[in-house]
């Protein structure tokens, strides 16, 4: 055997042993570095993601429930689905919580609870609407983030997200409802006033919002870019786009060539211009949503010249909004996109 | 300095340490491969760094740079945002790319231009820093088959930065 054909099998071997070594027994802290602690802290006290060391929360959680949360996530809430995790890495991540509170959590039962929705709608709308909203959709924002006071330690979560509903047994609902959740706004209603009948009537309503709708919209239904062929010269139509950036009420930032700081001075692009632009309310009420939007700042339009045809164009605040999985942002991307739309628009008359 | 240790031995003695360090990079390589390889991206590409946010900033275009990356500019999003009821504002996006790689990407993929340079928002959380960007795959294009070598090249660089910057203390 030739040394290069040793050293093939060698790396072959080592490959082979890493790949299944890596499969078997994933680094459960490894793993929740990587996928968790950006937004769950790196020891759970939470952040855009909620405190998942609480102990209430550890204690009132399934393994079962943990899992799915991981793997479906919670549509249109931030928390995305990770459904590239193998199960035993996803074990792995629910190992490593465990580890902040060794102890055994509760075990559920998968029994459905039948109590009357009519009856649960109305203590439901009494008791739990205004933290959790009319409908069960959640308490705005995304928790304590971006290090802005806030009064509550968490979010409320939305009980009608079809994440949380696969994911929490009636039992584990009507717990919480009964004990409450130390550390949180949560109060046990069993202590305030509902008897055991009554929870069992708001948990078979909550229960109910699985069958409402769930509207969720594929990033392929979205174009990634907004862009208008313009019938006037470059420099006229940079010109219609400050105008138009100013009849907007956003205020001019900064106009620069696409390339400028990656060439030396001079020698810039000048047929590809953009032009920055912000209006402090709407970045407020956005970083209010959600901290992470920075991406989408500051706002911009490009104009390229290329073989004389002068294209505007915008990202679409939309195709962006997917990326986020918040449905909060999502409005307010909407209103982004009439923005950039209406921009681009006038600026290429 | 794999290059030096073989060219002053000079004997077959030396082609086996020029060989025994290629191959260790090459195994080493592997290694950060598997690692990287275990943390696919998600639709957004976020990390938490320990480093509070000056030396994260420092380190982040430091990485960058190490990376043969160019840091167009650095722009301040705090304008107001304490006068706001936020406790910080250190919030700031870093545009970074190639003179190379832009000049191709507006020639060859238009549909590019509005999203480059490519840019990572790095913002504190307390005593942490959190930086974020997005997965450039997400705007690979069946039209545009041919910008998919350069979507994954960026992909793969930001996966090992925002790795570099994870355990970064």
């Amino acid at each position: 055997m030739t040394l290069s054909l040793r050293y093939y099998y060698l790396i072959s071997v080592f490959f082979v042993f890493a790949s299944t070594s890596l499969q078997a027994n994933p680094n459960g802290e490894q793993l929740y570095s990587t996928h968790c602690s950006a937004c769950h802290g790196p020891t759970g006290h939470g952040g855009v993601g909620v405190p998942l060391a609480l102990p209430d929360f550890q204690y009132g959680v399934t393994n079962d429930y943990l899992t799915k949360t991981i793997r479906l996530g919670r549509p249109g809430r931030i928390m995305p689905a990770f459904n590239q995790l193998t199960d035993n890495e996803v074990n792995a991540i629910v190992k490593h919580l465990r580890s902040w509170a060794p102890g055994k959590p509760f075990k559920y039962t998968d029994k459905n609870i039948n109590g009357d929705i009519k009856r649960g709608k109305e203590l439901f709308t009494t008791n739990c609407a205004v933290c959790h909203g009319a409908n069960g959709e959640g308490g705005k924002g995304t928790g304590v983030t971006f290090s802005r006071p806030r009064h509550l330690p968490i979010v409320a979560p939305a009980l009608n997200n079809p994440g949380f509903l696969a994911a929490a047994p009636d039992l584990m609902i009507k717990t919480v409802l009964m004990n409450g959740r130390e550390g949180t706004p949560m109060l046990s209603f069993l202590k305030q006033g509902l008897s055991e009948k009554d929870i069992d009537d708001v948990v078979t309503y909550v229960r109910s919002f699985e069958k409402q709708p769930h509207v969720s919209k594929s990033l392929q239904d979205i174009e990634p870019l907004i862009s208008f062929e313009s019938p006037n010269s470059l420099e006229d139509t940079i010109a219609n786009i400050q105008r138009a950036v100013s009849g907007k009420n956003f205020r001019l930032i900064r106009i620069q060539y696409l390339n400028e700081g990656l060439v030396k001075a001079g020698k810039e692009n000048k047929k590809q211009v953009m032009i920055y632009f912000c209006n402090f309310d709407f970045l407020n009420r956005a970083l209010e949503i959600d901290p992470r939007v920075g991406l989408f700042l500051p706002c911009r339009i490009t104009a390229v010249e290329e073989n004389g045809k002068v294209t505007v164009m915008s990202t679409n605040p939309l195709y962006m909004s997917r990326l986020f999985n918040n449905q909060e942002l999502e409005k307010l991307c909407q209103e982004m996109y009439q923005v950039y739309a209406e921009i681009v628009e006038e600026s290429t008359f | 300095m794999s290059g030096n240790v073989s060219g002053l031995c000079g004997d077959s003695r030396g082609i086996n340490i020029l060989k025994f360090n290629n191959l260790t990079k090459l195994l080493l390589s592997l290694s950060l491969f598997f690692l990287i390889s275990v943390s696919q991206a998600e639709q957004l590409m976020m990390t938490r760094t320990k480093q509070n946010f000056p030396e994260a900033m420092l380190k982040l275009q430091e990485t960058l740079r190490d990376f043969n990356y160019t840091v167009s500019r650095v722009q301040r999003i705090d304008i107001g945002l304490t006068n706001s009821g936020y406790e910080t504002d250190k919030y700031r996006i870093v545009f970074f790319g190639t003179e190379k790689e832009v000049a191709l990407i507006s020639k060859e993929y238009p549909h590019l231009i509005p999203y480059i340079p490519w840019k990572i928002a790095i913002f504190a959380e307390q005593q942490d820093t959190l930086l974020l960007t997005s997965n450039p795959m997400h705007f690979s294009n069946k039209d545009y088959p041919g910008a998919d070598q350069y979507l994954l090249k960026w992909k793969n660089d930001i996966e090992k930065i925002m790795d570099i910057m994870r355990i970064s203390e």
